[in-house]
């Protein structure tokens, strides 16, 4: 009989909520020497989801590298979840995944058709992105850890960054909120079956179709929300592109349990860690504490970020509705007027 | 009183949502040694009825009081 193994159980934090904080991150990176190039278009300067390379005129690399400890306790949807979070960081920036390489950590006690099943979660993602997987590298470690790195290729024209936000954007988000709240209720066992399987359903949908939506469109900044959380990344876009974002409450997709869960205090840790980061500049205490805990919630592999010309807004929620069902309008970019970047109201 | 000194969250909050369900103290105290624990509860307490104080009683130890509101 096959052993049957809880992945979750193996590791002390899960998904994208195992990230070093971003505080922490700025102060781990400060001082190192910056090389430039100029072919490379997108760095680190700019806290983009992914780097970009310019080949040619024509041509530009997108890499990224993501990985993380289990998320889910069966290792094919764990193998599936880490991958399309991975193969996310180059739909963000508006490009398409070509070729990927496994990053493996593995406890000696997990079984190989755990491993193998893992694995085997990893490749159908990557292949339904139409990439490739070309190899990769596995160590032993204490605890199980799966990720990928991902090139992909973009046009050097058509790079989406979080730097281009310009006042009269509107703002869509193509997933749901709340999935760090429901994994962390989960691990208490509180969380109905249907509702983890809608969260997991998410977690392994691919930004492919979000972002061959939007690149139809004059978007002039895109990320991808996971370990920061809505706030976090937000700011992140609000920052690079000198704006502010204002976010419409009422039309945020946020699961009722996951609110439910808040109210209980069933918050994941990387929630309060967000929180810390980001919360000097959000406006947001007309709001329930239990709506911003939803914003702060570190997500895992979840939805695009796309601030959109105005006048092409009507027509990418239209096209979004064709494929992207999820996917919200919810808010506007404006002028920067004082320090807080971030508008919840 | 509600030693949940080794466990992660969220079992620690658990752990007091089940007491206050069960018995619905006036006052509970509450040890945990983890920072995730004392938020969490304090977000559980405000929310249900109860205040929340916390202390620190070692480098990685928190003790609550949760009090019944009037």
């Amino acid at each position: 009989m096959e052993q049957e193994i809880k992945l979750t159980k193996l590791a002390s934090c899960a998904g994208c909520g195992a990230k070093v904080g971003a505080g922490m991150l700025a102060r781990l990176l400060d001082g190192l020497a910056v090389r430039a190039d100029e072919n490379l278009l997108v760095g680190f300067d700019k806290s983009d989801d992914a780097a970009v390379y310019r080949v040619s005129d024509k041509l530009a690399l997108v890499q990224t590298v993501d990985f993380f400890p289990p998320i889910a306790d069966d290792p094919f949807l764990f193998g599936q979840i880490a991958a399309t979070n991975a193969l996310s960081d180059v739909y963000a920036m508006g490009g398409e995944p070509r070729i990927a390489l496994n990053l493996l950590c593995i406890p000696k006690s997990m079984p190989d058709s755990a491993v193998h099943d893992l694995l085997r979660g990893g490749y159908s993602k990557v292949y339904e992105a139409g990439a490739v997987i070309a190899g990769g590298h596995s160590i032993l470690d204490d605890e199980p850890k799966y990720g990928l790195c991902v090139t992909g290729f973009v046009h050097p024209d058509k790079i989406l960054t979080n730097a281009g936000a310009q006042p009269g954007d509107v703002l869509f988000l193509t997933k749901p909120l709340g999935a760090g709240i429901l994994t962390t209720a989960a691990k208490a066992e509180l969380c109905p079956p249907d509702v983890l399987d809608a969260v997991f359903a998410r977690m392994t949908t691919l930004n492919k179709a979000a972002r061959d939506a939007m690149v139809q469109f004059r978007v002039h900044a895109c990320t991808d929300v996971t370990g920061f959380g809505l706030f976090g990344h937000a700011l992140e876009m609000a920052q690079s592109s000198n704006v502010q974002l204002e976010l419409d409450a009422s039309a945020l997709p946020i699961p009722p349990e996951a609110l439910e869960y808040a109210r209980m205090g069933i918050l994941p840790e990387g929630m309060y860690r967000n929180r810390k980061y980001a919360e000097a500049f959000v406006s947001a205490d007309d709001v329930p504490l239990e709506v911003q805990d939803a914003l702060y919630d570190p997500q895992t592999s979840g939805g695009l970020l796309i601030a959109v010309d105005p006048a092409d807004a009507d027509a990418l929620a239209t096209e979004l509705q064709k494929t992207v069902p999820d996917a919200r309008r919810i808010g506007t970019v404006s002028e920067l007027t004082g320090e807080k970047q971030i508008i919840l109201r | 009183m509600i030693d949940a000194r080794g466990f992660s969250c969220p079992m620690p909050v658990v752990m007091v949502q089940k007491e206050v369900k069960k018995s619905a103290p006036d006052q509970l105290e509450v040890l945990v040694d983890d920072p995730c624990a004392v938020e969490n509860i304090t977000r559980f307490a405000n929310n249900n009825g109860y205040t929340a104080a916390s202390r620190k009683t070692g480098d990685e130890e928190f003790a609550l009081t949760l009090t019944k509101k009037a």
